[in-house]
């Protein structure tokens, strides 16, 4: 037998989920926000939920997730997507709505919307990527940027004295009753891409299981922001980024860990 | 069967909501419009309709409860106030750049700023002019009773799914704190998920079951696409200055002179064209109900008739310069209005038509005429 006559799609054992269009990703090559995509698709193809699931697109870098996510999707003004899944969630109570939001729409401009709905708790999956940089519009400071990380608008460093301090969203909203998974993960490796896709699928579940609200935290690079080659951020995302906003579950099944 | 009640006019809206089949309500308490909220919140509408309720955080968050909501072509509405509706504002540009249908409630009170919590109607350039970025237009219903609170809520929606857009009820505190007797409709049903997703699967995002997904957004990053959506915006409200018109002639047959005014100002204005009646002066009433579309045409042909309009208003000006684009100088035009939450008399009026357009008026527009031929 020829190795050609193997290739064929009957023998793929491995392809990529119907649910990622054909379009060419607008992410820059390396950033973590295609595979937070491709997770997060793989996990409603797999749980089959695909025809009963509505995505909420954010403003920032994955303004157009909607263009590869291949489900019914809705896009919010700037830090508006929480407000705009609760509507959806108490309106549609049999579907499964979520959100895709960076650290600027989700930490920033949206703080009241984020914590407002998890702390009513609402039925949803939010699911944030942390890069610590405003990416979008060209590298400014976002609420996440660690102390003396330079920026377009920080480009001296942060100083924690006039800019304050990176926002822990994820420690601050896991407080809050109604939010019953909080979790932070990374998709920079094969290890952590496991172990963030199965964070997304509980998150699923807990909808399903009407839990309330399950938020997932992604702490991702931007090397084109951060001015590093792909590879460069990564080292630097783990030896600077982990430190501060250490990987794990932070809530699980409503109890603080 | 319908019913005859007493009622605030922030409450027979409410009320009208829930008969009117509304499937949700998103709002944040301001003065004077709380009751709506209050009213919904005590008629528990999840058990009498299956209305959800939802008092938002902040006014920005309810207008993008509403947003949400509308993405997935529920029949949704929220009600605020002149501050809540500047907040809202962006919202309400996203609603009608991505075409979505909605009602938004504005009980207007005195501004700039925080003013007043007392009646004005000084968010007339906000509501029919934009308010929010870009090139948009809402449709927007005035109305001048506590029945035309509750009227209006039913053709609002209807308006609303009719365009794809988002619709204003402009109201005042005025016209939402009074009590008036009001007909209430009866019951219509809620549409199940079912009939949504049969009327509106084209567009709404429902979850795409047996069919291509569905996008709503109001982004398009291309300028050739964005101008198309643009120009298809613009193609909607030349339809609704076609189709949907509303305006009120009274005893315009025989009038010599023309007071044009909505809203509260109108039922104050029928007053004093009663008072001037009685004087033996000729006055005629007309009373837009939809600020946009703009009664421009019946504007312009009584212009032929009359000597001079008056645009009763509760603000400093605003109307009056649509009243004198709609006229194109065929007869002067003055304004009359109280700010700060003063509501005008008949009698008040009545001077100001005399002093403004019957004594002065028509003199002052003629030599001006004759001097600007020279």
């Amino acid at each position: 037998m020829e190795v050609l006559d193997i290739i064929k799609p009957e023998n793929q054992v491995y392809c990529k989920t119907p649910l990622m269009t054909d379009a060419t990703l607008s992410y820059c090559p390396g950033c973590g926000h295609g595979t937070a995509h491709n997770l997060t698709m793989e996990v409603i193809d797999e749980l089959g939920i695909a025809e009963d699931t509505i995505g909420v697109a954010p403003v920032g870098c994955s303004v157009l997730a909607y263009d590869f996510m291949n489900i019914d999707m809705t896009q919010a003004a700037h830090g508006r997507a929480p407000a705009v899944a609760t509507a959806i969630a108490r309106t549609w109570p049999e579907k499964y709505v979520f959100t895709y939001q960076g650290d600027g729409d989700l930490a920033a401009i949206g703080t009241a919307e984020t914590i407002h709905a998890c702390n009513r708790g609402e039925n949803i999956v939010i699911i944030f990527i942390n890069n610590g940089i405003y990416g979008m519009t060209g590298g400014q400071m976002a609420p996440t940027t660690l102390e003396g990380m330079r920026s377009s608008t920080s480009p001296y460093g942060r100083e924690i004295k006039t800019m304050g301090s990176p926002i822990k969203m994820t420690e601050l909203i896991a407080n809050l009753p109604g939010v019953y998974y909080a979790t932070r993960q990374a998709v920079h490796t094969h290890k952590h891409v496991r172990k963030a896709k199965k964070a997304i699928k509980t998150a699923f579940e807990n909808v399903k299981n009407k839990k309330g609200l399950s938020f997932i935290e992604i702490v991702s690079n931007c090397n084109s922001g951060w001015k590093m080659t792909p590879n460069d951020a990564n080292i630097w995302m783990e030896e600077n980024m982990f430190p501060y906003f250490p990987l794990g579950d932070i809530k699980v099944n409503g109890k603080l860990k | 069967m319908s019913e005859l009640k007493l009622m605030k006019g922030n409450e027979a809206l409410a009320e009208a909501a829930i008969r009117a089949g509304a499937d949700a309500y998103f709002g944040y308490p301001i003065t004077p419009q709380s009751e709506v909220i209050e009213y919904l919140m005590s008629e528990r509408p999840e058990q009498r309709t299956g209305m959800v309720v939802l008092q938002a955080e902040s006014e920005i968050a309810a207008i993008n409860m509403v947003y949400g909501a509308a993405s997935t072509a529920k029949r949704v509405m929220t009600s605020s106030s002149s501050p809540g509706i500047s907040l809202k504002l962006e919202g309400i540009s996203y609603l009608a750049g991505a075409e979505l249908p909605a009602v938004i409630v504005n009980v207007v009170r005195g501004g700039p700023g925080l003013g007043t919590i007392q009646p004005s109607q000084a968010d007339y350039f906000q509501s029919v002019k934009g308010g929010g970025h870009g090139d948009y237009k809402l449709y927007v219903l005035a109305p001048a009773s506590v029945q035309e609170m509750a009227d209006f809520v039913e053709d609002a929606f209807e308006m609303a799914f009719k365009y794809r857009n988002p619709v204003l009820i402009l109201s005042d505190g005025l016209i939402g704190q009074m009590m008036e007797k009001v007909v209430l409709k009866d019951q219509k049903k809620r549409l199940t998920n079912e009939e949504i997703i049969e009327k509106y699967g084209s567009w709404a995002v429902t979850g795409k079951k047996g069919r291509e997904r569905n996008i709503i957004t109001s982004l398009d990053l291309q300028s050739e696409k964005m101008e198309a959506r643009v120009h298809r915006l613009m193609k909607k409200y030349e339809q609704m200055e076609k189709e949907d018109l509303r305006y009120e002639k009274i005893l315009c047959d025989d009038a010599d002179y023309l007071i044009v005014a909505y809203g509260s100002s109108a039922r104050i204005s029928q007053k004093a064209v009663e008072l001037a009646r009685e004087k033996g002066i000729k006055v005629g009433l007309l009373r837009p109900i939809t600020l946009f579309p703009y009664p421009k045409k019946p504007l312009f042909e009584l212009a032929d008739q009359v000597k001079g309009i008056l645009s009763v208003e509760l603000n400093a000006g605003q109307m009056v310069e649509d009243v004198k684009l709609a006229v194109e100088h065929k007869v002067p035009v003055e304004h009359f209005g109280r700010t700060g939450g003063i509501i005008h008399t008949p009698e008040e009026i009545l001077e100001a038509l005399e002093q403004k357009i019957i004594k002065n008026g028509s003199v002052r527009y003629h030599k001006t005429r004759e001097s600007s031929i020279l």
